[in-house]
């Protein structure tokens, strides 16, 4: 059958269905639980290896010297949100949240310590 | 009439990519086609020699932006062969279910694209919609749309729980119902019809002698598919079969793609009914003992080859990337070949081409064949002012 309307049916069933996008930021979608959002760093578990530093693929994550102790600084302006540094952490100092919004003026504003 | 020279590129509306095509016109006619390539060379295969085995995982999956997890495979199945690591069984049906949820998406954005080439863009709107199912689902397993980061030297770092495997089998029922649709479409539409039918022959032999890989070979009727001729992953386990059609045109290329779909959803299905329990990861070393090893998947536009060389250190001493758009180019200027100038844009579409994972180092030669030169960076800098200084414009 080699018809020009093959798809018409489903071009009028288009027209009573509901959009597929929702009006953000009004409404949102829930990320799923897996989602691999701004980092969270327990400074009291760190002990201070420098795995994640090392491990760093973009480098977003460097080790400082803060208060006489060495610990790991992420500038979210590098980093790829592939939560090595989360994997490599022997002590779990560092958990992936789903926050996803960082979007932000200047460089070196979104920085999590 | 004398012949009329097209350049088309690098910059082009017809291109999705910067890459070149001098084309060589008699009327409308295409008499010769000219590929020039090389203008997103990006530097990966040196750059991962300088970065270790952990970091270089999520480099290679960057080397391109649909097929990112057949690259990252390759990867991973390197290492793993030289530490003579055996990974497993759940890890390794996970992987399988990722390469064939990316063959799936691809081909859906394929489609679509093909779609929009030949003026069709309803087919495009549809096609995309339905890759978001198959989107949400890699979101949903692994956290990422495009870049998953699923896997690790030794397995995978995350795991399919119940709630995803029912999740994946409703979407499958869904995709099935689609993808019948579209083997419809693709067979009765006339709009297809009119503008695939018959366009860029690729004979069998000569898809043979000019190593036309994936899709674009099958449709020539030769049954190349690594899946089947090497079985990696898990393939030796799951049933499936080999697409091929005869037809040697782009409208054999869009019906290859399609009934592809279909056997990807058979095997999902497959892995998700038999999903072995166990551990998903097993621990590796990171220093990487000297040695060699290559590994080659049949990634959604074809076979992709990796080539790795260690030395004993935490970095690669080399590794080597062939992409399918490689192997496919010189199979599409036979095709160009003898066709219409309004036919160009569908026909480099049909191989599925993604010349930003392809390019690599050219070595360009002038006329009297003089031997290339090689200069730093800081030279190149200087030239540079130099060249814009005596032209009289201020760099």
């Amino acid at each position: 059958m080699k018809t020009p309307g093959k798809m018409l049916p489903k071009i009028i069933g288009f027209i009573f269905r509901k959009p597929v996008t929702v009006r953000y930021p009004k409404e949102r979608l829930t990320p799923p639980a897996t989602l691999r959002g701004k980092m969270k760093f327990h400074l009291d578990r760190c002990i201070s290896c420098g795995l994640c530093a090392r491990d760093c693929p973009s480098g977003a994550c460097t080790m400082h010297e803060i208060e006489a102790k060495k610990r790991p600084v992420f500038d979210l302006d590098y980093c790829t949100f592939c939560a090595q540094c989360a994997e490599s952490c022997p002590k779990d100092a560092i958990e992936m949240t789903a926050e996803f919004e960082l979007a932000h003026y200047k460089k070196g504003e979104a920085i999590v310590k | 009439m004398g012949y009329v020279k097209l350049p088309i590129g690098p910059q082009h509306p017809a291109l999705k990519e910067p890459e070149n095509f001098t084309i060589t016109l008699d009327g409308e006619r295409v008499v010769n086609v000219d590929i020039r390539i090389g203008y997103i060379h990006r530097g990966i295969e040196k750059l991962m020699e300088t970065r270790t085995y952990t970091q270089n995982l999520y480099l290679v999956e960057r080397i391109c932006g649909i097929c990112s997890y057949a690259h990252v495979y390759n990867f991973t199945q390197n290492v793993e062969e030289i530490l003579g690591l055996q990974i497993p069984k759940r890890a390794e049906y996970i992987r399988t279910l990722f390469l064939e949820l990316e063959r799936l998406h691809s081909h859906f954005l394929w489609l679509g694209v093909a779609g929009h080439e030949i003026g069709f863009d309803t087919l495009f709107m549809y096609t995309w919609q339905d890759r978001e199912v198959v989107q949400d689902l890699l979101e949903m397993i692994s956290g990422n749309r495009v870049n998953y980061a699923m896997n690790a030297i030794g397995g995978v770092r995350r795991d399919v729980s119940q709630e995803h495997r029912k999740k994946v089998l409703e979407s499958m029922d869904y995709l099935e119902k689609r993808a019948e649709f579209y083997k419809n479409v693709a067979i009765n539409e006339k709009t297809i019809l009119a503008r695939a039918e018959n366009v860029g022959i690729l004979k069998p032999q000569v898809a043979l002698r000019l190593t036309a890989v994936g899709p674009t070979a099958r449709a020539s009727g030769i049954s190349v598919d690594i899946r089947k001729d090497d079985p990696y992953a898990s393939y030796l386990d799951t049933p499936f079969e080999v697409i091929t059609t005869d037809t040697n045109d782009v409208l054999g290329r869009v019906v290859v793609r399609v009934l592809e779909i279909v056997e990807s959803i058979k095997i999902i299905r497959y892995l998700m009914e038999h999903l072995p329990e166990g551990d998903i990861l097993k621990k590796a070393p990171r220093k990487i003992p000297e040695g060699e090893s290559i590994s080659h998947t049949e990634a959604p536009r074809g076979e992709d080859i990796h080539y790795l060389h260690s030395n004993g250190t935490e970095k690669p001493d080399r590794y080597k990337v062939r992409t399918p758009t490689l192997a496919n180019l010189p199979a599409t200027a036979e095709m160009l070949k003898e066709t219409y100038l309004a036919d160009v844009p569908i026909i480099v579409a049909a191989i599925d081409p993604c010349m930003g994972c392809m390019d690599r180092v050219l070595l360009l030669k002038d006329g009297q064949e003089k031997p290339g030169e090689l200069i730093s960076g800081e030279q190149l800098r200087r030239y540079g002012i130099k060249w814009y200084a005596e032209r009289g414009w201020n760099a």
